[in-house]
């Protein structure tokens, strides 16, 4: 799969979770002061990428994610 | 295949001490918002002791059935904070109301009541007649008060079912009763919710939201399947009141409207082994159960444990 196309799904996934507009989920955003996205929120999120994706995303991986690209990254790395 | 049976009391009891966000916010570094945005919890019940509370929850139940104690055959207390390592509580309720039968305690944490009820069935299969089921617990004994992850969350509050053996039809076939039932464990995870002796309750919160959420979803999802029900039929979803943000994703996963879903926990706090009968408690009080109503239960906590039972309500 494309780069493009790991984020494309990446993205209907954090449209879906987050509840946002697919335009805001941009690698430079910040999940609490861009997407209104808590902790738990993260959380829901890491879940819903790790079945769509069909990875493992450890508990303590989350620490200092706070924007869309390093989430992304984190994902991506796993592929 | 249990044997049909029917509700026939019910009764809940709360600590008169009730704290609110805003009491927290005045010794913790919190707020108010924050505690709704990630818990959904208003205020909470602290006080009392396990007895203390099962024991009115458990009378209460008998009244409303018309019961006299000594006709029951076994008292079942789910609890996760018995009020003394020996002996159980349950035999200081039982003394108390002066139950028949034999009694014990349960203890399966968040989804100690579930198990309870479990076994309550498995009783009446055996031969008993009626069962007292209670979920009692005094979280806040073993909270540190200080600590802001914990302290907003836990609390104390008990509730109690009295089922009753009846003719007719089995669950499976129409009949009243458990339909079927999904119980699990992962001792593995141990470290992520945990109290020692004398000490205070350690949560890893963000862990145990994720295990949750797929626990409960698996589980119910088990349960529902044993009893060839879908969850279209399901008149309502009782799960365990943990956390409302938990209790969205479960049942969003689930497929379950919030409008057939009981939460108790804006006024009650997680109060572990009670919470789940405090949630049923809450939904009869407001009539949202009528006879013949499929009821999913569905726990899960520390062990990390997990149980869902599906119920055909008759009373």
């Amino acid at each position: 799969m494309s780069d493009d196309a790991t984020f494309e799904k990446f993205k209907s996934c954090a449209v879906e979770v987050l509840q946002v507009p697919g335009d805001k989920v941009v690698r430079d955003a910040r999940f609490a002061d861009d997407l209104d996205a808590d902790s738990l929120d993260l959380v829901e999120l890491v879940m819903a990428l790790e079945e769509t994706f069909d990875i493992t995303v450890d508990e303590a991986e989350l620490d200092g994610i706070e924007t869309i690209g390093q989430a992304f990254d984190l994902i991506a790395a796993k592929l | 295949m249990t044997p049909p049976a029917v509700f026939t009391g019910w009764g809940s009891a709360l600590p008169s001490t009730i704290v609110t966000n805003r009491d927290l916010e005045q010794r913790l570094d919190t707020s108010d918002a924050w505690i709704v945005e990630r818990t959904g919890i208003r205020e909470r019940h602290v006080g009392g002791t396990v007895a203390d509370l099962a024991t009115e929850a458990a009378r209460n139940a008998l009244e409303q059935a018309g019961t006299r104690p000594e006709d029951v055959d076994m008292l079942i207390l789910a609890t996760t904070t018995p009020d003394e390592t020996v002996p159980h509580t349950s035999s200081i309720v039982h003394h108390r109301l002066g139950l028949g039968g034999g009694a014990m305690d349960v203890n399966g944490a968040c989804a100690g009541f579930v198990y309870a009820l479990v076994a309550a069935y498995g009783s009446l299969a055996v031969g008993a007649r009626r069962v007292l089921v209670v979920g009692a617990d005094c979280l806040s004994r073993i909270t540190d008060w200080d600590d802001r992850s914990t302290a907003v969350i836990f609390a104390d509050g008990a509730a109690a079912v009295l089922i009753e053996a009846t003719g007719g039809a089995d669950p499976l076939h129409g009949g009243p009763g458990l339909l079927s039932h999904d119980l699990g464990i992962d001792g593995s995870a141990h470290d992520l919710l945990y109290c020692p002796h004398g000490g205070t309750l350690a949560m890893d919160g963000r862990e145990i939201f994720r295990r949750a959420v797929r626990a409960t979803v698996e589980s119910a999802t088990m349960a529902l399947s044993r009893a060839k029900v879908a969850v279209e039929e399901i008149a309502l979803f009782v799960p365990h009141q943990a956390n409302l943000r938990i209790i969205e994703a479960s049942c969003a996963r689930l497929g379950i409207p919030p409008q057939r879903t009981a939460v108790v926990l804006d006024r009650t706090g997680n109060t572990s082994a009670a919470s789940i009968p405090l949630a049923l408690c809450d939904a009869l009080g407001t009539e949202r159960i009528a006879d013949g109503d499929l009821l999913l239960l569905s726990g899960f906590g520390a062990g990390m444990s997990w149980a869902s039972a599906v119920v055909r309500w008759a009373s």
